[in-house]
């Protein structure tokens, strides 16, 4: 009896003797079905599974919808919901503190494609080593259904009309940045999506998820790009994609050919099975006609579509201390006394 | 030619008195020509001779091309405030010919390049012509460097015809050139032939000359954005984020050229300094930010249009309480304004940064070695508030040169502030929330990111927030925490450097001023103390108001408040926090770009108090 008790505690914890529990964060107060609650389950699910002690990791977002998710997971982690649009510069000062801490930032559509495209761009292009999760739906939510700069060519919504403008394809956006890591998935494919953040946890530099996320309340009619239903019929996923820990043996069966390994730096690796087509992703013309592709013909390419693990990270271009740099002392920060006389002798 | 401009040049007698030591020698030339150089080597040189001495240089936004002007000013006494009246002018620049030479004072000199072909009309003043062109042509250098070469000549004539020290000219040049010998002879050539040539062609006719002092033993020459970067390197700045912007681009250039050399980790001889050069400045200063709130000692360096973008974040970290250091070198504004001439015009905004209410704490460096000491004592005091500190110096400050007193080595140990580490939460069991006013000074404990106790993570947000960091929409969650920061705010005075007061025994009336003017009064303050007037002077060093600065506006009949800009903000300020003296408090606001002058100061002094009577 005892025994079992033993044995259903044990069960419930990963292998840093942590509960999911540990890594859940206030209840949610989006609505009923939005696509960002299950992100944030996968989230949970993910860095629970990754066996990631939740004190190891610091999680950022700017301002939407999405960027109040970061306060439903990850309770014991720090965090900082910045401003609307400008997550990526917070994140790229805070991360300096402690290099060692791995990164999160939740943003939306309005808060990376519209007012924060500059910074986004910006922390592309710096390579800084964190996962950027884009909750993309199409539509302003907290401020109650305007077009965002996602939202489809054409599209109807209640108060606003038809929208007159083309989209921004994020995932496009990312890899003209050089991006070294970009990804596509939908929140209604929540396997994909844990297996994509294991995957972009593991990643040396910024992974770009660009997830479609519908928002039940403003943008989810069948006929729009970022609803359930459209999703579900128009998702082509590149390949069937897990994601293998460190020294772990893949258990996989595949036969020759099917099976694309991509190994990371920290020895995990990703496994892309082949579904209808081949695919590379680490060649960057080809992750860039199969998104133009996509968009052509109107369908939800899914999966690791770029991956580039050679770029250093923007810390490396640093020649830091490996203790981080928020725990160094007066002593190491305070140049001596005696160099007092130097610097006054260098002036003139 | 030197016979013709001995004949045409009658001065009077009376002029012929020697003056030593005590004028200026303004050189008018374009910009991008290298005449920069050939100005800092003339100025050196005279800093090393024990002369006290000044640079002021008046230049254009522009790369190439337009008329710029460098003021050096020679002062025994140290008055070395910009002056208006032009002693020396060497003009080589022939689009603004005609009004240089009309500014030069009666009984002066004018040194000019003779190739400039224009009449001379003056016929009080001494002559040089230099034949720059000429010397250039001879010298045999190569094209490309001509026209940095021809400046030097005037280097040569003019520390001949003054009697500057040659070896010190020498000096001068090896300084600048860092020891690079091919440069240093090179112009040192062109500067020894020149001086060569007015021996043997220009005869002495005027009075002014240098005599070597003592008068600089004791002092450095520099400029305040070294010593703001400088400062703070030694207070331990680890992470900086910029966009290049005049004037205060050099202070981040300057934390680039340091690191290297004072902060190498002793441990691991690895930076423990972070430069980034951002996309913009609402990107520095979110990088700042974030690295405030990491732990980070975190600070960004721009002018007023880049404090303009920084506004929001700025109000972010108010209420997140996130320390960070916001250095504002200022130049003339609104809109892009006068990017190349200095103001203090960023007072208002900077005060009051963002929306709702806002009060920030700001300190005003009055020197440049009080640049230095206030590079490295914001963080200290950023870190005890845990709140922005926005340094106002200006582009006087930060671009010209100054004589000051050697930077001194931080007198107390760094201020981190309430941190709380493993160890520290480990003692109190965990028990702790981040706004938590446990010491009733309104200043709440803080964590960093990588504490790994189990609870010492929170959530920093813009939004309403309870006393722990969860969201709160309560109202007299929101009220409490809006108090609070009143108090921490109000509280900061303590920490504060306290204002410098200059007392006169039986003064009624006083100046009251800041930052970089300090000099001008001070000089002016001697003048208008010999013509019979008794004035105190007050100069602030940081807001919020301190009761000393309240005492000193009451106990005078008449506050003058001298300040760069048009609206009087600092009196504005003042009238706020000292409501019972409204009518003691009198602006006099300066507005057209340029540093104070003593002159300046002395004739809109006499004529407000001769309206008194």
């Amino acid at each position: 009896m005892t025994d079992q008790i033993l044995q259903t505690a044990r069960a419930q914890v990963n292998l840093v003797g942590l509960t999911k529990n540990d890594y859940r964060g206030n209840p949610s107060s989006l609505c009923q079905g939005c696509g960002h609650n299950s992100i944030s389950s996968q989230i949970i699910a993910a860095c629970y599974e990754l066996n990631i002690i939740p004190e190891n990791m610091i999680k950022f977002s700017g301002i939407g919808c999405s960027s109040k998710s970061p306060f439903y997971f990850l309770n014991r982690t720090f965090g900082f919901n910045g401003l609307h649009g400008r997550m990526p510069s917070l994140a790229t000062g805070a991360m300096f503190g402690d290099v060692s801490l791995k990164g999160i930032g939740v943003s939306g559509d309005g808060d990376t494609a519209s007012i924060g495209m500059g910074q986004f761009k910006h922390i592309v292009r710096r390579n800084v080593p964190m996962v950027y999760i884009v909750e993309n739906n199409g539509v302003y939510g907290l401020t109650k259904g305007q077009f965002s700069a996602t939202a489809d060519e054409g599209l109807e919504l209640k108060k606003q009309g038809t929208n007159p403008y083309l989209p921004v394809d994020i995932a496009w956006e990312a890899l003209v940045g050089h991006a070294t890591f970009v990804a596509r998935s939908f929140a209604g494919d929540p396997k994909q999506v844990k297996e994509l953040i294991k995957a972009a946890m593991s990643h040396k530099g910024i992974a770009v998820l660009d997830i479609i996320s519908p928002c039940v309340t403003f943008n989810n009619q069948d006929s729009t790009s970022h609803s359930y239903s459209w999703g579900k019929e128009h998702e082509v996923a590149l390949h069937d994609l897990s994601y293998v820990p460190p020294a772990e043996e893949i258990m996989v069966d595949y036969e020759d050919g099917q099976i694309i390994e991509v190994t990371m730096h920290d020895g995990s690796m990703i496994l892309l099975k082949k579904l209808d087509r081949d695919y590379d992703p680490k060649n960057r013309a080809e992750a860039m006609r199969v998104l133009e592709e996509s968009n052509k013909d109107c369908c939800l390419i899914t999966g690791l579509i770029y991956i580039n693990q050679s770029h250093p990270t923007l810390f490396e271009l640093y020649n830091l201390p490996d203790e981080p740099l928020n725990r160094l002392t007066e002593e190491r920060l305070r140049p001596p006394k005696e160099t007092m006389d130097k610097v006054n002798a260098m002036m003139f | 030619m030197i016979i013709e401009k001995t004949d045409s040049s009658p001065v009077s007698a009376k002029s012929m008195e020697p003056v030593i030591n005590n004028f200026s020698i303004t050189v008018a030339s374009v910009n991008g020509s290298g005449s920069q150089t050939s100005n800092l080597t003339m100025m050196r040189a005279l800093f090393k001779m024990g002369i006290p001495v000044s640079g002021k240089n008046i230049f254009p936004s522009n790369i190439q091309g337009l008329p710029t002007w460098y003021t050096i000013r020679i002062n025994e006494e140290g008055h070395l405030a910009r002056c208006e009246d032009q002693e020396i002018v060497v003009a080589m620049n022939p689009a603004t010919f005609i009004k240089d030479m009309e500014g030069v004072v009666e009984g002066g000199v004018l040194f000019y390049d003779d190739s400039i072909k224009f009449p001379i009309s003056r016929q009080d003043i001494h002559l040089y012509p230099m034949p720059v062109k000429q010397m250039v042509r001879d010298s045999g250098a190569p094209a490309n460097i001509r026209d940095y070469i021809a400046n030097m000549v005037y280097v040569g004539i003019v520390a001949n015809i003054l009697k500057i020290d040659m070896d010190r000219i020498y000096q001068a040049l090896e300084y600048h050139f860092k020891g690079k010998q091919k440069p240093i002879d090179l112009n040192w050539g062109m500067v020894k032939n020149a001086s060569d040539w007015a021996d043997k062609n220009l005869q002495k006719t005027d009075a002014y000359s240098v005599r070597p002092s003592n008068k600089t033993d004791g002092f450095i020459m520099a400029d305040g954005n070294t010593a703001a970067a400088l400062g703070a390197l030694y207070g331990g700045l680890q992470f900086a984020a910029w966009y290049p912007i005049t004037p205060a681009t050099s202070l981040a250039e300057t934390l680039n050229e340091y690191i290297p050399v004072f902060r190498k980790d002793p441990v691991t001889g690895k930076n423990t300094c972070v430069v980034i050069q951002a996309e913009d400045e609402l990107a520095a200063i979110g990088m700042v930010v974030g690295a405030g709130f990491s732990g980070l000692r975190a600070m960004t360096s721009t002018s007023g249009p880049g404090l303009s973008l920084m506004v929001e974040y700025v109000g972010l970290a108010y209420f997140s309480e996130v320390p960070v250091v916001i250095w504002d070198i200022q130049r003339i504004g609104p809109s892009t304004g006068l990017p190349t001439r200095t103001s203090q015009g960023d007072l208002r905004l900077a005060y009051f940064m963002g929306h709702g209410d806002v009060r920030h704490v700001i300190l005003f460096p009055g020197s440049v070695t009080e640049c230095f000491e206030f590079g490295w004592k914001a963080f200290d005091i950023a870190e005890r508030l845990q709140t922005p500190v926005i340094v106002l110096s200006d582009l006087d400050f930060g671009m010209n040169q100054w004589m000051t007193t050697p930077f001194e080595y931080p007198d107390k140990p760094m201020d981190r502030g309430k941190v709380l580490w493993e160890e520290d939460l480990k003692k109190v069991n965990g028990k702790w929330g981040r706004y938590v006013d446990v010491d009733g000074d309104g200043i709440t404990y803080r964590t960093l990111p990588g504490n790994k106790y189990p609870n010492a993570a929170y959530f920093a947000r813009g939004t309403g927030h309870d006393e722990n960091a969860n969201y709160s929409e309560q109202p007299d969650d929101w009220e409490n925490n809006l108090l609070r920061l009143q108090r921490k705010i109000d509280g900061s005075i303590t920490l504060l450097p306290k204002p410098v007061i200059k007392s006169t025994s039986g003064a009624k009336i006083s100046i009251i001023s800041y930052g970089s003017t300090d000099i001008a009064i001070d000089e002016a303050l001697v003048t208008l103390s010999g013509q019979g007037y008794k004035i105190d002077h007050l100069r602030i060093r940081a807001l919020p108001t301190a009761p000393e600065v309240m005492e000193f506006v009451r106990a005078h009949e008449r506050n003058y408040v001298i300040e760069l800009n048009r609206d009087g903000q600092l009196h504005q300020i003042l009238r706020l926090e000292i409501p019972d003296c409204t009518m003691k408090l009198i602006s006099l606001s300066h507005l057209d770009g340029l540093p104070l002058t003593a002159q300046w100061v002395i004739s809109q002094l006499i004529a407000k108090e001769e309206g008194q009577k």
